[in-house]
């Protein structure tokens, strides 16, 4: 083995193959690090895979890539114990050449994406564990040391795409572990079903798919969402919630997901289908206050290690493709000026991830976990029963007049959150959206 | 909802896949009399179900079903009472749709 790379890559997720292909592309050494079995063996998604920012990376990738269903409708639904009320967007406009979003299986995805870096000329080392940073002197990162005999590989930098709970940067004391309230457990199943089945079910042809996000009562009042997605012969169902208020209700993750899935909307579409897998994960939620430092002394943080994830939108692969990308461009410039990895010069990361989609979008929303935090009773419990209450007064004929009906509807709201905590919500939403 | 209704954890982790490094635990707790509420927390909140309290009401750890999700790492190693690392290389879950 050699003992000396341009460049180490601690993982084989979104982030690490994204910097890992764009490193080799550009002619860097790189040697990659996967602690698992094969690439994806550790890692869990939902999962999207948005086009636009593969494409940067691989503009062909529809050739030869495991895609599931490009996705076509879209329905968010606000629930209740025994209802729901959704708002739903489905657009010929998706049934394009070039689809914008599809469903992926990630361990599959993973492998396809590594092989594509491997084919640029990366090192895959899979069943090696990174088990601490070598440090010089003055504390500039200079190598790796893994549980292999003989395991200590230097490089110039180090690209930390270790994911959320990443433990090399944390116990080198680069960045901090993040904090309860900054991460989501999510849980999630695998539901086989055969393909004619989910598109009757779910009113879709050929490879078109459809994306379900459910908030209110399936997250007995956590903030936290469920999800269904549609894969080619899968669904993929899960519900995830923050880590704090999981510790604080002392709620089981499963338990919630069984109850979700049993829920009288979602228990039609999962009829007689075989679970394969169970899977729990970490989903970092704290947005741009929680960002880390970036870059430092012979190393950069991308993915999710750096809590790069737009909760609002549900991004996060995007995002860590990205700044993989960003970083690696940016050390192919310094290497290009014959530079050292300094953190000065290292710094460019930093610039280029300001001034593209992932920091500007996380900056946007920097107040939105803050107030998911704080008022998850109001936004996931009152609000969507008052909805639902509204609903059902709007379409329920049953003799009372319509006027008596509105006047229900309008002291409910009043009643539970009075016409101060009504405009008081209002006013807390749109500027955290703003 | 009655006991009767909820599902067992193990129906669930029967679906994966997991090479178990014998001998060799990702996660220990640390000694205690009175486990914390947050120690206690994962006794229920862990997704695989690896925590339980023993006869004289401390929390154990069996990390065989362990899905390294790192919940209890966020909540119980900045103050040590648990210890968190990775299994060995190539060890532990093994997803295979992830």
């Amino acid at each position: 083995m050699i003992e000396r790379f341009d460049a180490i890559v601690i993982g084989a997720g979104m982030a690490g193959n994204a910097a890992a292909f764009t490193l080799a592309s550009r002619g860097l050494s790189v040697l990659q690090l996967e602690r698992g079995e094969y690439p994806g063996a550790k890692n869990v998604q939902g999962a999207i895979l948005y086009a636009n920012m593969l494409e940067k990376i691989i503009p062909d990738f529809r050739e030869d890539a495991p895609l599931e269903r490009h996705i076509v409708e879209q329905r968010f639904w606000f629930m209740t114990e025994r209802a729901h009320t959704g708002m739903q967007y489905r657009s010929e406009e998706f049934n394009e050449e070039k689809p914008n979003r599809y469903t992926i299986i990630r361990s599959q995805f993973d492998r396809w994406f590594s092989k594509k870096a491997q084919e640029k000329g990366a090192i895959l080392l899979t069943e090696t564990t990174a088990l601490e940073l070598v440090q010089d002197a003055y504390g500039k990162v200079i190598g790796v040391r893994t549980d292999r005999a003989g395991g200590t590989i230097m490089a110039d930098v180090v690209v930390l795409a270790e994911g959320v709970n990443g433990l090399l940067g944390t116990r080198a004391g680069l960045r901090k572990t993040p904090k309860p309230d900054q991460v989501a457990l999510a849980v999630k199943e695998m539901h086989f079903i055969a393909p004619e089945v989910i598109e009757q079910r779910f009113n879709i042809q050929g490879d078109e798919g459809v994306v379900i996000e459910a908030a209110g009562a399936v997250s007995e009042g956590m903030a936290g969402m469920g999800f269904l997605y549609t894969n080619k012969e899968s669904v993929s169902i899960g519900i995830g919630c923050i880590v704090s208020d999981f510790a604080e209700s002392g709620k089981s993750p499963y338990q919630l997901l069984e109850k979700f899935k049993m829920h009288p909307s979602i228990r039609p579409l999962l009829e007689g289908s075989e679970v394969k897998e169970y899977a729990a994960h970490l989903i970092p939620e704290g947005g741009f206050k929680a960002v880390p430092q970036l870059f430092g002394d012979g190393w950069v943080v991308v993915g999710d290690a750096a809590q790069l994830n737009n909760a609002v939108h549900r991004e996060g692969s995007n995002l860590a493709m990205t700044s993989g990308r960003l970083a690696a461009e940016a050390i192919f410039q310094v290497r290009s000026r014959r530079e050292p990895m300094t953190a000065e010069n290292l710094s460019l990361y930093e610039k280029m991830i300001n001034d593209s989609f992932v920091m500007k979008d996380l900056k946007k929303y920097k107040d939105m976990p803050a107030l998911l935090h704080t008022q998850s009773q109001n936004l996931f419990l009152t609000y969507p029963q008052l909805v639902s209450t509204a609903m059902e007064n709007f379409l329920r004929v049953d003799g009372v007049p319509k006027i008596d009906k509105e006047r229900a509807t309008v002291s409910a709201m009043k009643a539970k959150r009075g016409w101060t905590g009504l405009v008081g919500d209002a006013v807390r939403v749109a500027r955290a959206w703003r | 909802m009655s006991d009767e209704s909820k599902v067992r954890v193990e129906d669930k982790l029967q679906y994966n896949r997991y090479l178990v490094d014998p001998g060799k635990p990702h996660i220990a707790v640390a000694p205690h009399e009175t486990p914390s509420r947050n120690l206690q927390a994962m006794t229920t909140i862990c997704p695989a179900g690896c925590y339980t309290n023993n006869a004289t009401g401390q929390v154990e750890v069996v990390a065989d079903g362990c899905m390294e999700c790192g919940t209890c790492r966020i909540l119980l190693e900045p103050s040590g009472e648990i210890t968190w690392t990775y299994p060995r290389g190539g060890y532990g879950v093994l997803f295979k749709f992830g």
